[in-house]
């Protein structure tokens, strides 16, 4: 963050504020009177007035400062803290967020409807405004000053004070000495001088108040008007008035800073821990003394053997360097799943309130961190597995209780590590998923036959299928035509796997299998005619050669039996018409996703290859088959093979062939 | 010569603002983060103003503002301290830790280069 926007920067910190106000309300929804949480939410909204007002956000400070307003009450014990105020102060939170994001243009009848929700919660609202006294200006005034001991110690120059009182008008200053001490008791740091003032014209007692504002409380002080004009002078004591003044100035509209452009939506940006960083910079200290040894080597002048091995020691460093800066930029891109789950307390808040169910979110190994990426897109498919699982799966409470369960359903999500992967689980205590009806359901859409026998395990895999949803009732929160099957898409192109497991009555479990990260995989090399491409090694089961007898057998049906299953496999060589002749020992790299399994031949398995995945130009992101292209270790370019795709399209033929009969 | 200023607040964006309005008025301005740096950077050269926000992580404002009194090498620096709260015992807290004004959040830039000019003089 350098010489940026500081309104950038604003919109970031106000998007921190908005959240922790946010979890603030949510504990406090659980725990009413929990006087450190009401206090933490008033700080909150305090300080967002506050930094709202200073960098132009007008609109938010003013709507900031109602709710603070409310909170105050509450926080000084005037109001109850209730669920209904938690709840408009939520909707509120959202309505700030839309201030900070937009420029508040049309915004404003949500906001009075808000606020207005407000006036009815907080139950009428105080609405105290002081009328500000002003006192009529006397002709002049006689004043006279003493500073405390320690003032000019504590950086108070009496001299400047004197300035200011010149600058206000036409002034006659005489010091008062009689109480300098003897210089053997004098100390050089204190202030032993009293000042008269005598100050003629138009100068309101709030000015003079104004040069002493901050020592005012401590100092010897009279000011006294030169000729008593306006006999009812001000009674206010000066400390008041002073912090009056203060208080009060700030609230100055800034024009010029409300005809700012609409936001663009804030660039992405993660944070770092500030060691992660250093060691970053080490390992580039490193690279750049290692680098400097390389060009040493190439215009040095040194026996044949002696440079080859110091070329070989030097690319030894470099390999181990590159390694090491992969994982420690992979690390920075890490960011703890904590910042995921937190958003979905508010989505089980909202969700509990709109199903009337009670519903209780737990979470677990919030520290276990995924790379940035992932974290933003598996937020939506995580929404609809919780909408589904506070919506279909818990029952209501009458329901709950009549099962013998406690009447608040749980919803639990919990994040570990496992390898390379970092397993999510969504569990709810619900009734857990209707077999009966997921058959129905499937055999009206022609997925089995009627009474066709299928395991429990593929029984459940079929509210995976595009349209299918179980839910007899449609409600607001889920079946909205955002299915199973775009979670399961999602998922998996995030190369991660979806698991579903499911006890009637006890209810149901989802595990989503992800990567730790996006940008970098282990892949499988292979030759089609002259082209390279890599296949994901996570999703290769096996490899094998392709017989040249099975080869011809399989001619027009490519199909191959694994294990006792049919197998359909694709001719990369056809589908990419490279329009060379097959090599004479052709493989099959045998690729899963879930259950379904796919072959795929090509000419040459090179080997495995670390591949970092490079996404394809605007242009061809159409292009289905490839999920992105890699670099090689010669500079050539190698496609990163979609395995989702391919499969499918294996499927297809599986289909057609079965069409065909 | 230009005065310099040492603003010590745990905000960026705050930080980024105060320090923008400062130099815009012709100030020096060195940041720190919170009181720890503030001491360290005071310690390092001597500067014509410091101006602290009060809740910071590591040390705070008042801890800060003590240390530096402790130093005879500090006396007479004016220190203004952002103050956010509204009841007046942290501002009467700072200022028996020996601040010399305070400045009351939210401000406007002007407001800022007031304070900063009515305490530098200049």
């Amino acid at each position: 963050m350098s010489t940026q926007d500081p309104i950038a920067a604003f919109r970031v910190e106000a998007g921190d504020l908005l959240d922790q106000i946010e979890q603030g309300l949510l504990d406090l929804g659980h725990r009413l009177d929990d006087r450190g949480l009401i206090d933490e939410v008033f700080r909150g909204l305090h300080t967002l007035k506050g930094s709202g007002a200073m960098f132009g956000f007008n609109a938010l400070a003013d709507f900031t400062h109602h709710c603070e307003t409310a909170f105050d009450r509450v926080r000084k014990g005037l109001a109850p803290a209730t669920q209904e105020l938690v709840a408009v102060i939520l909707s509120a939170r959202d309505h700030m967020r839309a201030l900070i994001e937009g420029d508040g243009a049309g915004l404003e009848s949500a906001g009075a409807a808000i606020l207005a929700q407000l006036q009815a919660a907080i139950d009428g609202a105080s609405g105290e405004a002081p009328a500000a006294v002003a006192p009529a200006a006397p002709k002049g005034w006689r004043l006279f000053f003493r500073l405390p001991a320690e003032a000019m110690a504590n950086g108070t120059n009496p001299l400047m004070l004197l300035d200011e009182l010149r600058d206000l008008g036409e002034c006659r200053i005489v010091a008062r000495t009689d109480t300098i001490p003897p210089l053997a008791e004098l100390v050089p740091t204190e202030c032993h001088i009293g000042w008269d003032v005598e100050l003629r014209g138009d100068i309101s007692r709030d000015d003079i108040d104004d040069v002493f504002i901050f020592v005012m409380d401590d100092m010897e002080l009279t000011i006294e008007p030169l000729e008593v004009e306006a006999s009812d002078a001000p009674v206010q004591t000066p400390a008041e008035e002073a912090a009056a003044l203060v208080v009060d100035v700030p609230m100055a509209a800034q024009d010029g800073a409300a005809s700012r452009t609409p936001a663009k939506p804030a660039g992405e940006s993660v944070r770092v821990p500030a060691e992660r960083l250093d060691e970053l910079m080490d390992r580039v200290g490193e690279l750049v003394i290692v680098q400097s040894r390389l060009s040493q080597l190439a215009s040095g002048h040194g026996s044949a053997v002696g440079n080859e091995l110091a070329l070989r020691s030097i690319s030894e460093e470099i390999e181990r360097l590159a390694g090491e800066l992969r994982d420690t930029m992979m690390v920075l891109r890490m960011v703890p799943v904590a910042s995921l789950f937190s958003r979905f307390r508010r989505l089980v808040h909202d969700l509990a309130r709109e199903t009337g169910k009670t519903i209780e979110l737990s979470t677990e190994g919030e520290t276990t961190e995924v790379d940035k990426t992932m974290i933003e897109r598996l937020a939506d498919p995580m929404v609809h597995l919780i909408r589904n699982a506070c919506d279909h799966g818990l029952e209501t409470p009458e329901d709950r209780l009549a099962a013998g369960k406690p009447a608040a359903g749980q919803v639990h999500l919990s994040a570990h590590q496992a390898g390379g992967e970092v397993l999510i689980t969504i569990r709810d205590d619900g009734r857990g998923i209707d077999r009966a009806r997921v058959r129905a359901k499937a055999e009206s859409q022609g997925l089995i036959q009627p009474g066709q026998s299928i395991s429990d395990h593929d029984l459940l895999q079929m509210i995976f299928h595009p349209g299918f949803s179980t839910a007899a009732q449609v409600t607001n929160l889920s079946g909205r035509g955002v299915g199973m099957d775009v979670v399961k898409r999602t998922i998996e192109s995030l190369r991660g796997a979806i698991d579903i497991t499911s006890a009637p009555g006890e209810g149901s479990t989802v595990v989503l299998r992800i990567p730790l990260t996006l940008a970098i995989i282990d892949g499988l090399l292979v030759r089609v005619g002259e082209g390279r491409y890599v296949i994901p090694l996570g999703a290769v089961e096996e490899c094998l050669e392709l017989s040249l007898e099975e080869d011809l057998r399989s001619r027009g049906r490519s199909f191959i039996t694994l294990r006792d299953r049919l197998v359909p496999f694709l001719r990369l060589r056809e589908i990419f018409d490279t329009g060379t002749r097959p090599d004479p020992h052709q493989k099959i790299v045998v690729i899963a996703t879930g259950s379904e399994r796919v072959g795929l031949v090509v000419d040459q398995i090179i080997g495995s290859h670390q591949t970092v995945i490079k996404s394809m130009s605007p242009l061809h992101r159409d292009v289905a088959t490839f999920a992105g292209a890699t670099i090689l270790g010669d500079g050539g370019v190698a496609l990163i093979l979609d395995v989702a795709q391919l499969v499918m399209l294996g499927q297809n033929q599986e289909e057609r062939l079965r069409a065909a009969g | 010569m230009t005065a310099s200023i040492l603003t010590v607040d745990d905000s960026p964006s705050l930080r980024m603002a105060i320090r923008i309005a400062l130099t815009g008025a012709g100030y020096d301005v060195t940041e720190a983060g919170d009181g720890v740096e503030g001491l360290a950077a005071a310690g390092a050269k001597r500067f014509d103003l410091i101006i602290t926000d009060l809740n910071m992580p590591n040390m705070d404002g008042l801890t800060m503002i003590r240390e530096l009194r402790k130093a005879p090498e500090q006396a007479g620096i004016p220190i203004i301290f952002l103050t956010t709260e509204s009841d007046d015992a942290m501002k009467q807290q700072a200022k028996a830790a020996g601040a010399t004004g305070w400045l009351v959040k939210p401000f406007v830039p002007e407001q800022l280069i007031k304070v900063s000019r009515k305490v530098l003089g200049r």
